[in-house]
């Protein structure tokens, strides 16, 4: 069906990712998550519903976040893009990264890079938040293993604030 | 079955004057997407018709918002996230700003458009029954000039309107006129909050003048073809005492004046109940004078 269709032209579509600059020569439609995983080779952002429902292809864009599902990669055309492989310096994790390590906050792993990057962008934001902020900051964040206790635990030990209970 | 970009094509134009010739010259060719938060969806799923789309992304026009003291201009690709942060949209249109953090999670909320939402035209929009009650006119712009027509005539059928198709959305306008005592409300029922389209929405706006129902506007979303103005139900409440139980004067009213249907979200029967329920929650508030 596709086949008997003209094809439209690949475009140069330049944008920096994790700091790097980068030019792909893609489809206009292509998703930017297909692009970041296939050409750029960072598998770090995962595809969940491909949807914009489960958060898991977060990534920051332009400084805020986005789920790179829905975003066609012409439309990154000179963005400033930051997956999670983005977020540690050399040996060092980020401080959400070694929370979510010592709480447990990661099972099959799946959602883990979003949530990390949807609580940048929450911190970012909300420096030290209470338990409703930070489930509103990741309740675009889907996840099916945790319950999500130790993911919210997680993100308050980051910010240095304790969870009232 | 995953959509092959191969067969699709976007554009971005340098400018919104270019991106405007482009559809002059070849209408109904191209679809306007801004934000992805609807289309791409489609798209990822493999069930995107228009085949040609043209990126509204960057244009710096359409996402200013301008503030006199008569009215406020909100540019059609102002995010949620923007939204909820304005200043004169928190403290003069509230139910907006809790439409839109009720949009989608943050991400969602940091792409969408109010003017995407809009076009699309969703029955289940969340921020469309609020600028219905907030009397919104918008601005279509197009490379033959440019109209200002209210909002309320702006959806004509399900995901139809009277959008041409070299037309743009320019930009959603809304009148600041002193709303002394106007009570503002405004709620969604979904299975969530975030994430979750409603399965019965209610915005209303009104005063209580000396114990009576005045100023009332009512609009609700996902009981009808198109997110829809109450205008018979406001009708049979003004001037209605608010102490002698006018819900039961008006939900006959309300009844007749809506279309939901049965869907994968929700019953009619459902629906009607919430939205007779939800009424009868405003007229509550309404009854109870605001503490000085």
């Amino acid at each position: 069906m596709s086949s008997s269709l003209p094809h439209t032209k690949k475009v140069e579509v330049r944008f920096t990712v994790n700091g790097a600059e980068r030019t792909v020569l893609v489809y206009p439609m292509e998703r930017l998550l297909d692009v970041l995983r296939e050409e750029c080779r960072l598998t770090g952002t995962k595809e969940g519903c491909g949807e914009g429902e489960c958060g898991s292809c977060s990534v920051l864009f332009d400084d805020v976040l986005a789920n790179s599902c829905l975003i066609p990669v012409l439309q990154a055309n000179g963005a400033r893009i930051v997956t999670i492989e983005g977020l540690a310096e050399n040996e060092h994790l980020h401080p959400l990264q070694q929370a979510f390590l010592e709480c447990g906050a990661a099972q099959c792993g799946i959602c883990t890079p979003g949530m990390i990057l949807a609580a940048v962008e929450l911190l970012k934001k909300t420096p030290r938040p209470n338990l409703e902020e930070i489930r509103e900051g990741l309740s675009g964040n889907l996840c099916r293993c945790t319950g999500y206790v130790q993911i919210f635990e997680a993100v308050a030990k980051a910010a240095g604030v304790e969870l009232a209970r | 079955m995953r959509a092959d970009p191969a067969v699709y094509d976007l554009v971005a134009p340098p400018t919104l004057t270019d991106a405007l010739a482009l559809i002059a010259n070849e209408p109904t060719q191209w679809t306007p997407i801004a934000g992805g938060t609807d289309l791409m969806v489609l798209y990822s799923a493999g069930k995107l018709s228009p085949r040609k789309l043209l990126s509204l992304k960057g244009y710096r026009e359409l996402r200013e918002s301008l503030a006199t003291p008569s009215e406020l201009a909100i540019g059609a690709s102002t995010t949620y996230s923007d939204i909820r942060r304005h200043p004169v949209i928190r403290n003069e249109f509230p139910l907006l700003a809790r439409a839109a953090s009720w949009t989608g999670g943050i991400a969602n909320q940091n792409c969408g458009t109010l003017g995407g939402n809009i076009a699309n035209a969703s029955p289940a929009g969340d921020s469309l029954p609020v600028l219905l009650v907030y009397n919104a006119d918008l601005l279509l712009i197009s490379a033959r000039g440019q109209r200002l027509i209210p909002y309320s005539t702006f959806h004509t059928g399900y995901k139809k309107s009277i959008l041409a198709p070299d037309e743009l959305i320019h930009s959603i306008i809304l009148n600041r006129a002193a709303k002394i005592g106007m009570r503002h409300y405004v709620k969604k029922v979904g299975a969530r909050n975030a994430q979750a389209i409603s399965k019965v929405y209610l915005a209303a706006v009104g005063r209580n003048f000396n114990g009576r129902a005045n100023s009332i506007r009512l609009a609700a979303g996902s009981v009808g073809p198109t997110p829809i103005r109450l205008i018979k139900s406001e009708q049979a409440l003004e001037g209605i005492s608010l102490l002698n139980d006018p819900l039961a004067l008006a939900s006959k009213v309300l009844a007749e004046e809506i279309a939901p249907i049965d869907d994968i979200r929700s019953t009619a029967r459902y629906r009607s109940t919430v939205l007779r329920n939800l009424l009868g929650e405003f007229l509550g508030m309404l009854a109870h004078p605001v503490m000085p």
